[in-house]
């Protein structure tokens, strides 16, 4: 097994399930993605997306249906997980409960064989990284559900895997521990410098911890892109929404120039930018609350006046909802103080409105 | 605060429910329990110890006690013996796991007595196994499997495995399957996830399974008398209890045999449930479900 590679190539991996009726359906569709030494990659999608498919078969849990992984030269779809060598962590952390936590970290050193004062050192030293220094003699029945993760991670990477596997491994955290454990897999992940694949349907922890998204749908990719690619230009419109685009709606394209789009709707004209080839006369705009401006714009493009119906509070910010004349519905997130019954000016920037093709 | 001042609970009613289930338990089984007990101690003649004296000084009574457990410990030890690895290959729910469960658990739905007259016809000198096993020329020989110590014990099996069996696939499945992943990723293949996941984490319901079969085995009365044979290397000690109380009419002798073979079950539960105790006997989750 090895402890570094440069590369870890995923080809066309495709993974079928039986279906309801005898049908197979793919939980994951030709999954074709190379991941570098040291990077870290979040696949982001929603729940049934096909993103923990797509982990269990690089951790070699799910045998493929077709396509092939390799590391480097090797190929290493054929091997079965305890010949990969990756750390894995599980979302409800998969400890052993018979085990202290010194014998869990030390599970996989034991595994292969090391020396009994090797893995002692190992453990203490993995304990230390994820700061739970004085619990090695407890079971994990005896921690919290943070200490409980954190042990996963540090049985995880005490192994020095090539690769570290993660599913959703803050999802059974509240809320303040989340930030907390998400901020420490950034350190840990910065120290120790592993190859991390984290599958997540929260798009706030993939665009805080990758080096790249992989946004799936329905068993196939939308994008592999940088967090800020993906949240300023997300390749389709189901990217968008799954990024916080919530306000998405039709209008006529009126004409195009270069990348600008002119449209016309029943309440307002808009001005956006074009993400895709437009085809027939119908487009879809897709404008994110917090792009919108209140008050009226100074190039005098995208100005929208619309009434507020509701006012949702939310700390520092409020978020608005607006109804225009033909009653089109808008999302808007703003600090200035707006009241719910009064009329209000809003404009988003030319490169905030995104056009894709209608649907 | 002064616990006397403290608001009395107010009487709960639903424990009026646990009534009838006491009043059962206390007539059905301690007063008859306590009676054997005392009958034990008012032999017709001599102490009140008197019984356990004849008991263990008289040849063909204590050894029953050997007798017993050369049939039931080693019919427990197959029972979970063979329990263990079927259920461990049953536990992940297929289409076959139900046929399979149900195919081995039709025994339990015979009894003792339809299981023997079976294997009376089936294991006997001219039964079926034995005329195939002529017909295909494997074994020439004559096969004694019944009226003997081999019937007794097939039969003990044959009731008992149904029994090991659900009671090991309900603790197995019980064990997160998730575990076994995490140890494969760790570089565990699958004898050592048997051996570090699932083994540790059985060990104390296999012992519990291990005091029930026992039990039930080593009260072996039915398959002892017809599939045995009882006058000799079959005669259990519930043959010598009942002989003592319908034969010669010793109830008091009877109830002193009934004491000692409820204390032999009682050492032998000890003691599988102090190798229990060293195990670990917490929740079998890895976390959060």
């Amino acid at each position: 097994m090895k402890h570094d590679f440069n590369e870890l190539k995923l080809d066309r991996v495709t993974r079928r399930f039986a279906g309801a009726g005898g049908n197979a359906f793919a939980a994951l569709n030709e999954l074709s993605l190379t991941i570098r030494r040291g990077e870290f990659i979040a696949l982001l999608g929603p729940s049934g997306c096909g993103k923990s498919t797509a982990l269990n078969c690089i951790a070699g849990l799910l045998p493929l249906s077709s396509g092939t992984i390799h590391l480097d030269a090797e190929r290493i779809d054929p091997l079965p997980p305890e010949r990969r060598g990756f750390g894995m962590v599980f979302q409800n952390y998969a400890l052993f409960p018979h085990m202290s936590v010194a014998r869990n970290v030390g599970f996989g050193l034991r595994m292969r064989g090391v020396p009994a004062a090797e893995i002692d050192k190992r453990v203490a030293h993995a304990l230390s990284v994820v700061q739970l220094v004085g619990q090695a003699h407890k079971l994990p029945g005896q921690l919290s559900g943070g200490q409980q993760q954190r042990v996963a991670i540090a049985r995880a990477i005490v192994i020095e895997p090539p690769l570290i596997l993660m599913d959703e491994p803050l999802s059974n955290l509240d809320a303040k521990l989340r930030i907390e454990t998400r901020a420490e897999i950034r350190r840990i992940h910065r120290d120790l410098g592993r190859s991390t694949v984290y599958v997540t349907h929260d798009q706030d922890e993939a665009l805080s911890l990758a080096d790249r998204i992989v946004v799936m749908k329905d068993g196939v990719v939308q994008q592999i892109d940088t967090p800020q690619r993906v949240y300023g230009q997300p390749s389709n419109l189901h990217v968008a929404r799954f990024m916080g685009y919530r306000n998405v709606f039709p209008m006529s394209i009126e004409r195009e120039q270069g990348d600008r789009v002119a449209l016309s709707g029943p309440d307002f004209p808009l001005t956006g930018t074009r993400m895709l080839p437009l085809t027939d006369g119908k487009a879809m705009v897709a404008i994110r609350p917090d792009d919108f401006v209140v008050g009226e714009p100074a190039d005098g493009l995208n100005a929208i006046s619309a009434k507020v119906d509701l006012v949702e509070y939310a700390g520092r910010e409020s978020l608005v909802d607006l109804v225009t004349a033909s009653g089109l519905r808008l999302i808007v997130r703003t600090a200035e103080p707006v009241a719910a019954g009064a009329i209000v000016h809003v404009h988003a920037p030319v490169e905030r409105t995104l056009v894709y093709p209608a649907e | 605060m002064d616990a006397t001042l403290a608001p009395r609970a107010p009487f709960d009613r639903t424990l009026l429910l646990v009534v009838p289930a006491a009043l059962f338990m206390l007539l059905l089984f301690v007063y008859p329990f306590l009676y054997g007990l005392l009958l034990s101690f008012e032999p017709p003649q001599g102490g009140w110890l008197a019984n356990y004296q004849k008991f263990f000084t008289t040849d063909n009574l204590w050894s029953t006690i050997w007798t017993t457990l050369r049939l039931a410990l080693p019919a427990t030890l197959v029972n979970v013996g063979l329990a263990l690895p079927i259920a461990f290959k049953m536990r992940q729910k297929s289409r076959y796991q139900r046929v399979v469960t149900t195919i081995l658990v039709v025994p339990i739905t015979l009894g003792t007595v339809l299981i023997a007259e079976g294997m009376l016809t089936y294991f006997g000198p001219k039964g079926w196994l034995a005329q195939t096993l002529q017909f295909l020329h494997v074994y020439e020989g004559s096969i004694r499997l019944t009226h003997n110590y081999w019937g007794v014990l097939i039969s003990l099996v044959i009731s008992g495995f149904p029994f090991a069996f659900l009671l090991i696939l309900s603790y197995i499945t019980g064990i997160d399957p998730v575990l076994a992943r995490a140890a494969a990723t760790l570089g565990a293949d699958r004898r050592a996830q048997f051996r570090h996941v699932y083994l540790p984490l059985l060990a104390p319901g296999l012992a519990m399974c291990f005091c029930l079969s026992f039990v039930q085995a080593f009260s072996v009365f039915p398959s002892a008398v017809l599939l045995g044979s009882p006058a000799g290397p079959t005669r259990v000690i519930s043959i010598a209890a009942y002989e003592a109380a319908f034969e010669q009419y010793d109830y008091s002798l009877a109830s002193a045999i009934a004491m000692i073979m409820g204390a032999v079950q009682l050492v032998i539960v000890a003691l599988a449930l102090g190798v229990r105790n060293l195990f670990y006997r917490g929740p079998v989750t890895g976390g959060k479900g």
